[in-house]
């Protein structure tokens, strides 16, 4: 417990994914073997130690403190497992050094999983006992579930594959597989055993990903190395179908099935398909925003169905019953995806069509009809003749999007940024004009952290600092005279947000130094843009 | 036991602060210009310029002379401790009260009570200043600053290992250490230098002044060296790797950018909660407080074995809370104007 506690406490202060990816392949060839599997399922949100609530937390603190003393104390800290820790009274009798008699994390996990709260109880208050408090914090952290210390899937598994000096596509591959303690996992990682197998089970295959191509790269590109087909507006989805069922998963390997029953209810052919989930239906796609309600759900109401209906246009195929296609061309692998499409002949289910063009020239006109009807984000380029690879391969998919949409906005708030930018301010809100005459205000339409050069970024930190008018804790707001031309991919409407806007990814595109305030965007000039 | 009938006749807070009325009157670490103060220890919310006459420790005089020009009052009275001084129909006297250098507690005696006034104090070592002594009285007025029984302050000696190993695990960055410019700085410092670290220590501008004026009064600091800028603005690339003293408020600021890569440090007794030490963006934590823990405050009043509390300023809900549950009489003086957050 005290390792574990160790570097959750490590993570939680370490500002940078490089420092939080070497504590935790430190911790894994530290640390008691049997801990490592429950540590990392912790860590990834996969351990349910379901019945130690808060309730029994509170319950500990009665024991050893004051009813409204630990309010006042709660109150401060903010965090009750912190608290608790905090309060908990340190031993200091030669018999009952912290952490000389320490539950492992193993004791902890196995312990707690058939335990009822009163037992829990029971337990933890002899493991408070026996740590310090980094130790106390780590268990109340680890038991009451709410670890936040800023760690995905995907760190985790470029820190085994680092510890253990395997690659880390091979631990990505069998990662759906395997469940905690993950034996399994170990037992090959350190060569006791073979790699888990996939073999007749519907699981997450990792995604083979794009590079972005810019426009002097697609000057170059002819048909004879690039197959081309419309980068959709939707989301990436991926089809597992096997003898054990059949699942949709997200693009992060989330199984997202139930909230779209009708893409796997009687879909009898098995194998992966790799698509996009577009909202509308094959012949009428529908704007991102309509799939967003879907999205949004983790189940969906026969009525959402039939308003916001939704299908899978698939453009490659990963697996034919038992046959793994990854190896094969991509031009065999869209032969067999068309046939594998017309035999399921399911209506909410067709391809991404191939784009016929002959040189850069029509390339070019290709994307400039993307911005037509807003339901298409670009161009995908994916190289003649490539297997299929997980990750982000060079030279092989590559996105080409779109030209942005542009505002001329106006800076209104900034606020520090973080890591090496924590001298700077360098997280902006910017605003639109509405209203007119004496009416005419400022309405904030979104922040933007990116876009701009060092340099910039200091002459915008200079500004920030010399225009303040008013300070809301670590917010400044500044002086309303600082024009920025910024670039989004899109803009819809929403409810969440007072201007009733919300915008795709903005960016600095230009720093309009030139331009007086009141010559900026409004807000009616942006609706347009929907 | 003695006891505290009475006291509040001649000893109470005023608009100017804590107040003493008893043949004479003086006030005790006045938050405005007054005629006459007792100031306990040199810190800005405690020591104010513009008194008629301040009397104090020679040390907390020097202080403030060294913060405010020699001319902060019209009459500088030093009083070492453990001097008598007869104030009007009060007896006072100085007591170290192990905050920092010159800081003390103000004993009363008057009509054959006694008060003893703490203002702040810690109990644990600190090289740079005299260790609290605990002087049993009628009526204790105690600080309150970390009264929560989360406050629990480790070694001094964990939090300096803390330190250097993160100083070998990451040779190539600057260790930048966020330290209030008034005791905190010279107390890192010398335990620093106790734990066998002889590189040069380098200095924000704004810890130079106070630095110098501990090693002219007999503190041993070792090697100071100003951290000034590197050329042309770009980061002193000899820096990487060493340790630099600055004030916590420069931590975030463009002062900062003359340092290579810096893992930001923080000593304060405020990073024992750990959300606020992860929002305030600090890398490295140390748990380094000149006020007592939880514990100490508790322990103080057992020794001083007062017929009454009263507490000045902090959070004085929870330890009045905690005194009724011993059966110990307390209240509080609700006195504005004493901050705890430069801590
Ligand atoms: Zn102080």
């Amino acid at each position: 417990m005290i390792h574990f506690a160790t570097l959750l406490e490590r993570l939680l202060f370490a500002p940078r994914r490089n420092t939080k990816l070497a504590w935790i392949s430190t911790w894994l060839t530290e640390c008691p073997p049997a801990d490592r599997g429950w540590g990392v399922a912790a860590m990834a949100g996969d351990l349910d130690l379901g019945r130690v609530k808060h309730g029994v937390v509170r319950a500990l603190a009665r024991r050893v403190l004051d009813e409204e003393l630990f309010a006042q104390s709660y109150d401060f800290v903010g965090d009750l497992a912190e608290t608790t820790a905090l309060i908990w009274p340190q031993h200091h009798d030669d018999n009952l050094r912290p952490n000389s008699q320490a539950p492992s994390l193993e004791d902890v996990v196995l312990t707690l999983q058939g335990a009822s709260p009163d037992e829990a109880e029971d337990h933890l208050a002899g493991w408070l006992d026996r740590l310090d408090v980094t130790g106390r914090w780590g268990l109340l952290k680890l038991v009451t579930g709410g670890l936040r210390v800023g760690v995905s899937a995907r760190m985790l598994r470029l820190s085994l594959a680092e510890a253990f000096g395997k690659p880390v596509e091979d631990i990505e591959e069998i990662w759906p597989l395997i469940t905690p303690p993950y034996d399994d996992l170990f037992d090959w990682l350190e060569d006791r055993a073979m790699r888990p197998s996939a073999e007749d089970r519907a699981v997450f295959r990792p995604l083979m990903l794009a590079h972005p191509m810019d426009d002097a790269m697609a000057a170059t590109v002819s048909p004879g190395d690039f197959l081309v087909e419309w980068k959709w507006d939707g989301a990436r989805v991926q089809l597992a179908s096997a003898p054990d069922g059949v699942r949709l998963f997200s693009r992060s390997g989330d199984a997202i099935g139930p909230a779209f029953p009708e893409l796997v209810e009687g879909i009898e052919w098995q194998g992966v398909l790799d698509g996009e989930l577009l909202a509308g239906t094959p012949d009428a796609v529908e704007p991102f925003q309509h799939l967003q309600q879907r999205l949004n759900r983790k189940k969906a109401s026969k009525t959402l169905i039939r308003s916001r209906p939704v299908f899978f246009r698939a453009y490659d195929i990963l697996f034919d019953g038992k046959t793994d296609l990854r190896p094969l061309p991509i031009e065999a692998r869209r032969d067999r995806l068309a046939e594998v499409i017309r035999m399921l002949d399911h209506p909410l289910y067709d391809t991404s069509a191939e784009l016929r063009f002959s040189g850069p020239g029509e390339l070019d006109d290709l994307r400039a009809q993307c911005r037509e009807g807003g339901l298409i984000e670009g161009l995908m380029l994916k190289a003649r003749g490539s297997a299929y690879q997980q990750g982000r391969i060079k030279g092989v998919w590559y996105k080409w999007k779109r030209d942005p949409l542009t505002a001329d906005v106006v800076l209104m708030y900034a606020q520090r940024g973080h890591g090496k930018r924590s001298s700077f301010y360098s997280d902006y809100t910017f605003g639109v004009w509405t209203g007119d005459g004496p009416e005419k205000q400022l309405v904030p339409v979104g922040k933007a952290y990116s876009g701009f050069t060092d340099a910039e970024l200091k002459k915008l930190d200079q500004f920030v600092r010399t225009s303040t008018t008013n300070r809301f804790g670590p917010v400044r707001e500044v002086a309303p005279t600082m024009v920025v031309e910024v670039a989004f991919d899109s803009i819809a409407p929403s409810s969440r947000h007072k201007s009733g806007l919300a915008m795709r990814f903005p960016r600095f595109a230009s720093i309009r130094w030139d331009k007086p305030a009141e010559q900026a965007d409004t807000l009616e000039t942006l609706k347009a843009l929907t | 036991m003695g006891s505290a009938d009475g006291i509040d006749q001649w000893i109470r807070p005023g608009p100017n602060g804590l107040e003493v009325n008893a043949g004479a009157r003086f006030h005790i670490d006045a938050l405005r210009a007054s005629e006459c103060v007792v100031v306990t220890h040199g810190h800005a919310d405690h020591a104010r310029p513009g008194h008629g006459r301040v009397i104090a420790t020679p040390e907390t005089l020097a202080i403030m002379a060294a913060r405010y020009g020699e001319n902060f009052t019209a009459e500088a009275t030093p009083l070492p401790y453990h001097q008598d001084m007869v104030l009007g129909d009060t007896t006072i006297r100085l007591v170290p009260a192990g905050h920092v250098l010159g800081s003390a507690q103000v004993v009363i005696d008057h009509n054959g009570q006694r008060v003893v006034v703490s203002g702040d104090y810690k109990r644990k070592a600190d090289p740079t200043c005299t260790a609290f002594e605990p002087v049993e009285c009628d009526v204790f007025i105690t600080e309150a600053t970390f009264a929560l029984p989360v406050f629990s302050h480790p070694d001094p000696e964990t939090e300096i290992a803390k330190l250097l190993s993160s100083l070998r695990l990451f040779p190539e960055r600057c260790h930048v250490i966020g330290a209030y410019s008034l005791g905190k700085a010279q107390r890192l410092i010398a335990l620093i230098r106790q734990a066998g670290y002889d590189q040069p220590i380098y200095l924000h501008g704004a810890q130079q002044k106070l630095c110098q004026l501990y090693q002219d009064l007999g503190i041993d600091l070792g090697e100071l060296k100003p951290a000034t800028a590197g050329e042309k603005g770009k980061p002193r690339e000899d820096l990487a790797g060493q340790i630099v003293i600055a004030p916590p408020s420069a931590l975030a600021d463009k002062w900062s950018r003359r340092l290579p890569d810096p893992l930001v440090v923080m000593a304060s007794g405020w990073m024992q909660i750990r959300q606020r030490a992860k929002q305030s963006g600090v890398e490295l934590p140390l748990i380094l407080s000149d006020h007592a823990d939880w514990a100490d405050l508790i322990r103080t009043i057992d020794d001083v074995a007062p017929a009454e509390v009263w507490v000045t300023h902090g959070r004085e809900e929870a330890l009045i809370r905690a005194l009724a549950l011993k059966g110990v009489k307390a209240r509080a003086l609700s006195l504005i104007g004493y901050e705890d957050d430069a801590e």
